[in-house]
């Protein structure tokens, strides 16, 4: 069993007023270290087994597919050791 | 750990149990130990705890709350009364509408936004599992002090939570309320009403009846939500400094309960369904305990057939999980396919865990083994009834009169206006219900910043009905008696403003502890007061909810009984508005103001609440609410004067439509401005119709006074000019600088 | 003349289409997302909602459905379409319009009544307004900002392909003031306000998004 994760990101040109909304959050809380904040999100796919070749294609396929909205979003596709 | 089973009790009365930890008292232990005549097991513990806490059985205030039943008037339109989970009240031509209000207090302090949100989503399926199609939702909500830090924690969580969930189930909020008050810091109130709507014939309840019919639990998976949500939360107060009981909080899901109202509304359409509970405080311990006890009393369940979203739960855990938009039916062998079939088209998991039996109790087995055999009547209805020790609390004799200013030159009156308007309790509101869909549906007629919510029941004929929430907890305060009556009447009052008829009442009361004598004393004075008006004004209680423990360590919340008020319209098209529709109209009031400023805004926002709460003029009320009612074709607009007295209303009256006023009071400007004496309205009529107004007005002996003439960009106020700009800014420019 | 609205499940502002449809004089056909057949209507509408729940993103599940297969299909062929709402997130999704709709700027839900201006009138869903007509009508939106890269929007303004515009105010941070935008063709119009719950002073804030129903009423005939 291993875990394929899909983490996705609006492209950096997109407004990302949640991220926009973090980043002002922070100082008000005394952390001052953030010079910009973005947020995404996180797919975790448990699958049987090692993740074979075919199967990373095919991740990433619904990732463009599904998973991402290509026109905003940008994807990055791992395996979690 | 082993299973704890019927058997296994038998065998071991001495195992120590964790009757404490779980909420129970010493002797309600000892009741359960004499019903059973063993020992219970964990999973009967479980059951015990969670449906005797005060939030599911009532345990404090039912010896009071009979008094609705006792005094109810004889009302045809009542179809279903008190005791299931939402009245049904007749509307005429065939349809039936039910609706109910209740509290999710607790929950809302410890996790904002799901506390809100799950809030809605119970009131919604106790409509839904009437048998109607829920329509409309309102919330009176209350917090801290505005600009109290917690109150920025809480607020913008709730308000999100409310509308998250409420707008993705389609529902349009037409109504509620924001008050702030420094009782509700560290108690907020989250009150959630939902009214629907059904022909006659479509009316469900919760009976288990007919040997071998099927128990089917439909919606969504159970998980670990809310496990000891109720018994924990609702009956305990908040220890100052204590650790968060957060992992006790239900998560909700608003598009499985969007899919569940469309699939149970097919299933009902069908007639596939004998009974219907659906599962809120208690889950499973609640739909099964109650379907059982409507029905003949047996019922056998195997538990191992719940799915779940959480392999890992345990039986008692699975018993008490709080997972939302659940819901559990009694099906006809025979109708089961076609149930299916309808859950599977909307996707909804459905299974048969358990059948209706011929003896009298309720029989839970895990894989065969028997871990719950109980009375269900002892479960859900037949648990402790407390007496509890009540006094007339000292307070009461150490009340001040009021001693405020009292604005005379305009100047003086101009400035008060403006704080008035610009003060939290009084401002704008938009903030917050611009985050509500009040639209969807295309049948909202009237909704905020109206007096009530106005629905289009029938696109032919145009019949309606609307809906009104109201309080007032300094009123309450001062005389709990008077406060409960004072509320109803405004309720009905805002009601026959828009041009409806009052027809029932629902009412959520939130108070502190019932442990402390003056608290428990504020309740039962409450409810006495709700019981005698509803009598003398001929109005059925139809349900409610009672809320306690809203304190944190000693101090308690002000009483806060929320009375929801339905009535009647036969043809929507003729509602009145309260905005000031063009210039040249003459505006009056009906109505007498007196000086008490007691419980008023003027005298909160000068540290003070007074000494004496008005009395209710029923008399004087129901002459009003039929002048407004047979004057309905005269008016341009009627607004109710309530809080914040005649100064907020004609503040808000002008505002709506950018339409000025010119005011003039003979004498005691500041009393006529800022008291808030019950049984006052506004309207604007043509002049052509003062005359019949007067006629109307001296026929109903009802109090009438020309105070001036609608028009110009200005409000005018015994010589003080406000500019409508200088005006609308104090107004609406508050609670976005509070909350951003 | 036959149009037909569909219900997804989260689908809310279905029964408003479908009584919009019937006031502008058209026969209103429900049609549902797990069926390819569009039951011979002339134009579609995808009404407002939380299909879905708006899961994953607004509408990027809906789009899958098998009837928006048929739908797509039709739309490349010329068949009016109508997104409202959530309706113009699933055709964005569905890439038969261009941009993307993302979270509103504050954060918020929000419900208004909006002032908009109607700047392309050549479509069969706005061809009975005037161009630049000042219109009154709902937004209620939590995920209503409008972006696209800046190459498609120099393709949408030069082409005259902004149906809608934000007057006064902009509720949601969407690029250029667009609340609402139509294909190449001009047979695919999806827009974020709700001109099916502008259609009754009774109910709504105006009468001014009957149009869009009449319009592709006197659209169809003759088709």
């Amino acid at each position: 069993m291993a875990t394929i994760i899909v983490e996705v990101m609006l492209k950096p040109e997109i407004l990302d007023p949640q991220g926009q909304a973090v980043a002002a959050a922070l100082p008000r809380l005394g952390f001052n270290f953030a010079q910009s904040v973005r947020q995404g999100k996180r797919f975790e796919i448990v699958v049987a087994g090692e993740p074979t070749h075919a199967q990373l294609a095919e991740v990433e396929q619904a990732a463009e597919k599904l998973l991402s909205n290509p026109v905003i979003e940008t994807y990055v596709v791992k395996v979690e050791k | 750990m082993a299973l704890d089973t019927v058997s296994i009790a038998q065998n071991t009365p001495g195992n120590p149990q964790p009757w404490r930890e779980l909420g129970l008292k010493e002797d309600e232990y000892q009741s359960i130990r004499e019903i059973l005549g063993r020992r219970p097991t964990s999973s009967e513990l479980a059951m015990y705890s969670v449906m005797w806490s005060e939030h599911c059985s009532y345990k404090s205030s039912k010896i009071h709350l009979k008094q609705f039943g006792e005094k109810a008037v004889k009302s045809n339109a009542l179809l279903v009364g008190i005791g299931e989970n939402a009245g049904v009240v007749d509307i005429g031509q065939g349809y039936a509408v039910t609706f109910k209000i209740e509290s999710h207090n607790h929950p809302s302090f410890v996790e904002p936004y799901q506390g809100a949100a799950t809030g809605v989503g119970g009131i919604v399926r106790d409509i839904l599992t009437m048998g109607a199609r829920p329509i409309a939702v309102m919330d009176p909500l209350r917090f801290g002090p505005a600009d109290a830090p917690d109150t920025r924690r809480v607020l913008p969580g709730i308000v999100a939570g409310v509308g998250g969930y409420g707008n993705c189930l389609g529902l349009p909020n037409i109504g509620g309320e924001v008050v702030f008050d420094e009782t509700y810091a560290g108690n907020p109130l989250v009150n959630a009403l939902c009214v629907g709507v059904m022909k006659h014939s479509d009316i469900k309840l919760a009976t288990a009846h007919g040997t071998g019919n099927l128990v089917v639990l439909f919606g969504a998976k159970t998980g670990g939500d809310g496990i000891g949500g109720v018994s924990v939360l609702a009956s305990e107060t908040f220890a100052s400094g204590k650790a968060a009981k957060r992992p006790a909080v239900q998560v909700g899901d608003p598009f499985a309960e969007k899919v569940l109202i469309e699939c149970s509304l097919e299933i009902f359409a069908e007639d596939l369904v004998v009974g219907i509970q659906d599962l809120g405080g208690a889950g499973l311990s609640c739909a099964t305990s109650e379907l059982a006890s409507g029905g003949s009393g047996g019922m056998d369940i195997q538990l191992e057939k719940v799915p779940l979203r959480d392999p890992s739960l345990s039986p008692e855990e699975i018993l008490m999980s709080e997972s939302q938009e659940r819901m559990c039916a009694i099906i006809e062998p025979s109708k089961l396919a076609r149930f299916m079939q309808i859950c599977k088209k909307w996707d909804v998991t459905a299974t048969v865990i358990g059948e209706v039996t011929a003896g009298d109790r309720l029989n839970i087995t895990w894989n065969g083994e028997l871990i719950v055999d109980v009375p269900p009547r002892t479960v859900a209805h037949d648990g402790p009834v407390y007496n509890r020790p009540m006094a007339r609390p000292a307070y009461l004799d150490q009340l001040t009169p009021v001693n405020v200013p009292l604005p005379q030159t305009p100047h003086e009156i101009k400035e008060a206006v403006l704080r008035l308007v610009a003060s939290p309790n009084i401002a704008d509101k938009s903030w917050v219900t611009d985050q509500y869909d009040r639209y969807v549906r295309g049948d909202s007629v009237l909704s905020q910043p109206e007096d009530s919510g106005m629905i289009r029941i029938d696109e032919e004929t145009n019949l309606g009905v609307a809906i009104s929430t109201d309080a007032n907890a300094r009123w309450s305060y001062l005389d709990p008696y008077e406060g409960v009556k004072l509320a109803l009447l405004e309720s009905c009052r805002n009601i026959a403003v828009g041009g409806a008829k009052p027809l029932a009442i629902t009412n959520c009361l939130n108070f502190g502890s019932p442990e402390d004598p003056g608290v428990m004393w504020q309740f039962a004075e409450t409810v006495r007061g709700l019981a005698d008006i509803a009598l003398e004004m001929g109005l059925p209680v139809t349900g409610g909810n009672v809320s306690f423990y809203n304190q944190t360590g000693s101090v308690a919340i002000l009483p806060t009984p929320v009375i929801g008020v339905l009535g009647v319209i036969q043809d929507v098209r003729t509602r009145t508005t309260m905005g000031i529709p063009h210039a040249g109209l003459d505006i009056y009031q009906l109505g007498r103001t007196d000086s008490n400023f007691s419980g008023s805004e003027w005298a909160y926002l000068h540290g003070q609440i007074g000494d004496a709460a008005p009395r209710a003029n029923v008399d004087h009320e129901v002459r009003l609410v039929n002048l407004l009612l047979e004057g309905q074709p005269l008016f341009e607009s009627a607004h109710d004067i309530s809080d914040g007295g005649f100064a907020a209303a004609i503040t808000e009256a002008t505002l709506k439509h950018n339409v000025g006023a010119t005011i003039e009071f003979t004498e005691n400007v500041a009393a006529e401005l800022f008291a808030q004496t019950p049984g006052r309205v506004i309207v604007s009529v043509e002049p052509g119709n003062s005359a019949a107004l007067k006629e109307l007005a001296a026929k109903h002996g009802i109090a009438l006074t020309r105070l001036g003439q609608s028009g110009g960009d200005l409000l005018t106020i015994n010589g003080a000019h406000i500019p409508l700009d200088e005006l609308r800014r104090a107004h609406t420019e508050t609670l976005p600088k509070l909350f951003g | 003349m036959r149009i037909g609205v569909v219900t997804f499940p989260g689908s809310l502002d279905d029964s408003s289409a479908l009584r919009a449809i019937r006031l502008a004089g058209g026969e209103a056909v429900p049609l549902f997302h797990a069926s390819d057949d569009l039951k011979e209507v002339q134009a579609v509408v995808l009404p407002g909602g939380f299909s879905y729940g708006d899961y994953l993103r607004c509408g990027a599940i809906s789009r899958f459905a098998p009837i928006m297969s048929s739908i797509i299909v039709a739309a490349e062929h010329g068949f009016p379409v109508l997104g409202i709402c959530n309706g113009f997130q699933i055709l964005t999704e569905s890439h038969l319009l261009p941009g993307a709709l993302i979270r509103n700027q504050d954060l918020h839900f929000i419900c208004k009544d909006q002032p908009l201006t109607v700047e392309n009138v050549n479509t069969p869903w706005t061809s009975g307004y005037t161009k630049g007509e000042r219109i009154v009508v709902p937004i209620k939106n939590g995920e209503g900002s409008f972006q696209a890269s800046a190459q498609t929007l120099s393709e949408l303004e030069d082409e005259g392909r902004v149906v809608l515009r934000y007057a006064d105010v902009n509720p949601n941070g969407s690029q250029n003031n667009i609340a609402g935008i139509t294909n190449a063709r001009g047979n695919v119009v999806g827009v974020m306000p709700h001109p099916e719950q502008a259609i009754e002073s009774l109910t709504g804030p105006s009468e001014d998004g009957l149009t869009f129903f009449t319009s592709i009423l006197h659209s169809l005939v003759g088709r």
